[in-house]
């Protein structure tokens, strides 16, 4: 390697570093705001003023979706297996809303401590697999949960 | 290493072999193609939760896994360039940039139209997508600033300073599932846990990958076989080509 | 199928008009895989093109005698 290819090298593996040290930086510091929401334990500790709006990401608790007869409007628990906070809704959920499922929430906490949501989106896990194969690890209690999801990566208070 | 690397660096030695392998490329390309389409439209079962319309996976996830294979390429060949200034490495990046560009838009397009069904929302600024979109503007740099400097000399490095710099992008997508809160799941097939996809989805998944992976080489051949025409117009070697066989 | 088509295996029809429905995921999944075609194909096909008059160019003027280019 002659003297000028090494100095060329050399700048180009200082600029990718000086990027990467850069761009690592910055995303440390805006870590919260790429965060796209808070879990449960979150908003129980305090993260959030009400009336402020945020997201929250969690399960929707099993038993607990309650619909009204007349409206849209819809009940229901989220949790991070660590914490619970209740959530309403008036308005349509998406298809892979159900109980037991990820789902992530625009919205604002109330005076009442209840978690007023104006949009809830449907967050999937990263299984595939046909019914038949689903009900089989059902029964033999094998089913991978999407508890993972939550539970691994709850925000950090800042 | 350096004998393999002045051969590929001869214009019409590049020339040739991208001809002699593009016929082949895109023949395994189509047949892969054929049987990953049948094989995940018609034959694998449904999903237990999201139903058929799981079935965008077959061209999202392929989509996306080569819009960053092709950067990594253009990144790789751009250094090359930078630090050699070895010609035919700026041929085969600024070849790769329009394939890219196109993959990283399918990638989006057919994530959006999976994620209105499934999550409820066409687009969401959570860290996987927006980090996708960077990719599809960086592609999109690049090729605008290979047409705005005034000297093609320049214009070349500049774009090559830009695609180097912006590999750093490609971790952050790769990894942003993992590192923040987003709305979309992790990977499904990693190199090293067990695939969490049946194996009945799974096999037309990677024959999909196999076609996409073909169509990109496919593609960068008779790219780069324009783009070196255009640069060696002139050249002894080309004359000779023209005066014998057309091809 | 009375009078139809004999030759189809029974159920077949149906079983294609399934196949097109996608569950009741039709728009999404078609609408995917037609713009991923519109996109793919499109480059693929241009690019052929653009190899094919960049060769024609190049080479009827590497013919030509040099000097009278």
């Amino acid at each position: 390697m002659t003297p000028k290819r090494r100095q060329r090298l050399l700048l180009v593996g200082l600029m990718l570093g000086g990027v990467s040290v850069a761009v690592a930086l910055g995303v440390n510091a805006f870590r919260q705001n790429i965060m796209l929401f808070h879990s449960p334990t979150d908003v129980v500790a305090g993260a959030v003023q009400p009336g402020q709006p945020f997201r929250v990401g969690g399960m929707v608790v099993e038993g607990s979706v309650s619909r009204s007869n007349e409206d849209l409007a819809v009940k229901f628990e989220l949790t991070d297996h660590g914490e619970t906070i209740p959530v309403s809704f008036v308005g349509i959920l998406p298809d892979l809303f159900r109980e037991g499922q990820g789902i992530v929430a625009m919205g604002a906490l109330n005076d009442s401590g209840t978690f007023s949501a104006t949009e809830v989106l449907a967050k999937h896990d990263e299984n595939y697999m046909p019914p038949e194969v689903a009900e089989a690890l059902e029964k033999a209690g094998k089913m991978p949960g999407t508890a993972a999801t939550f539970g691994s990566k709850t925000v950090m208070q800042p | 290493m350096f004998q393999w690397f002045h051969r590929f660096g001869s214009a019409p030695y590049l020339y040739r072999l991208a001809g002699r392998l593009a016929p082949w490329l895109g023949g395994l390309c189509l047949l892969s193609l054929v049987a990953g389409l049948y094989l995940g439209l018609v034959v694998a079962p449904a999903d237990y939760e999201q139903g058929d319309s799981y079935r965008i996976i077959y061209i999202h996830v392929p989509a996306a896994w080569m819009s960053m294979f092709v950067y990594v390429v253009m990144a790789t060949s751009s250094a090359v360039f930078l630090i050699w200034r070895l010609k035919m490495a700026d041929v085969v990046a600024l070849a790769s940039a329009p394939i890219g560009a196109a993959f990283t838009a399918v990638a989006l397009i057919t994530g959006s139209f999976w994620g209105k069904p499934m999550w409820g929302t066409w687009w969401i600024w959570d860290a996987r997508l927006t980090s996708e979109l960077l990719l599809l503007f960086l592609y999109l740099g690049y090729l605008a600033l290979r047409g705005a400097l005034e000297t093609p000399q320049s214009a070349a490095r500049a774009a090559a300073i830009l695609a180097v710099v912006g590999v750093v992008n490609i971790p952050i997508i790769h990894y942003s599932v993992e590192w923040w809160n987003t709305l979309h799941q992790p990977a499904t097939i990693t190199k090293l846990d067990k695939p969490s996809m049946h194996i009945s989805m799974l096999r037309p998944l990677l024959l999909m990958v196999l076609a996409f992976q073909l169509l990109y080489f496919y593609n960068l051949m008779i790219r780069t076989r324009t783009l070196i025409l255009e640069k060696e117009g002139r050249a002894r070697w080309v004359a000779e080509l023209a005066g014998g066989e057309r091809d | 199928m009375p009078g139809g088509w004999p030759n189809l295996p029974e159920g077949s029809v149906t079983s294609l008009l399934e196949f097109f429905a996608m569950g009741g995921y039709a728009f999404y999944v078609w609408t995917s895989y037609a713009l991923t075609a519109v996109l793919l194909v499109g480059i693929v096909g241009w690019s052929a093109r653009q190899l094919k008059s960049t060769q024609q160019r190049t080479f009827r003027r590497a013919r030509q005698p040099r000097g009278k280019s």
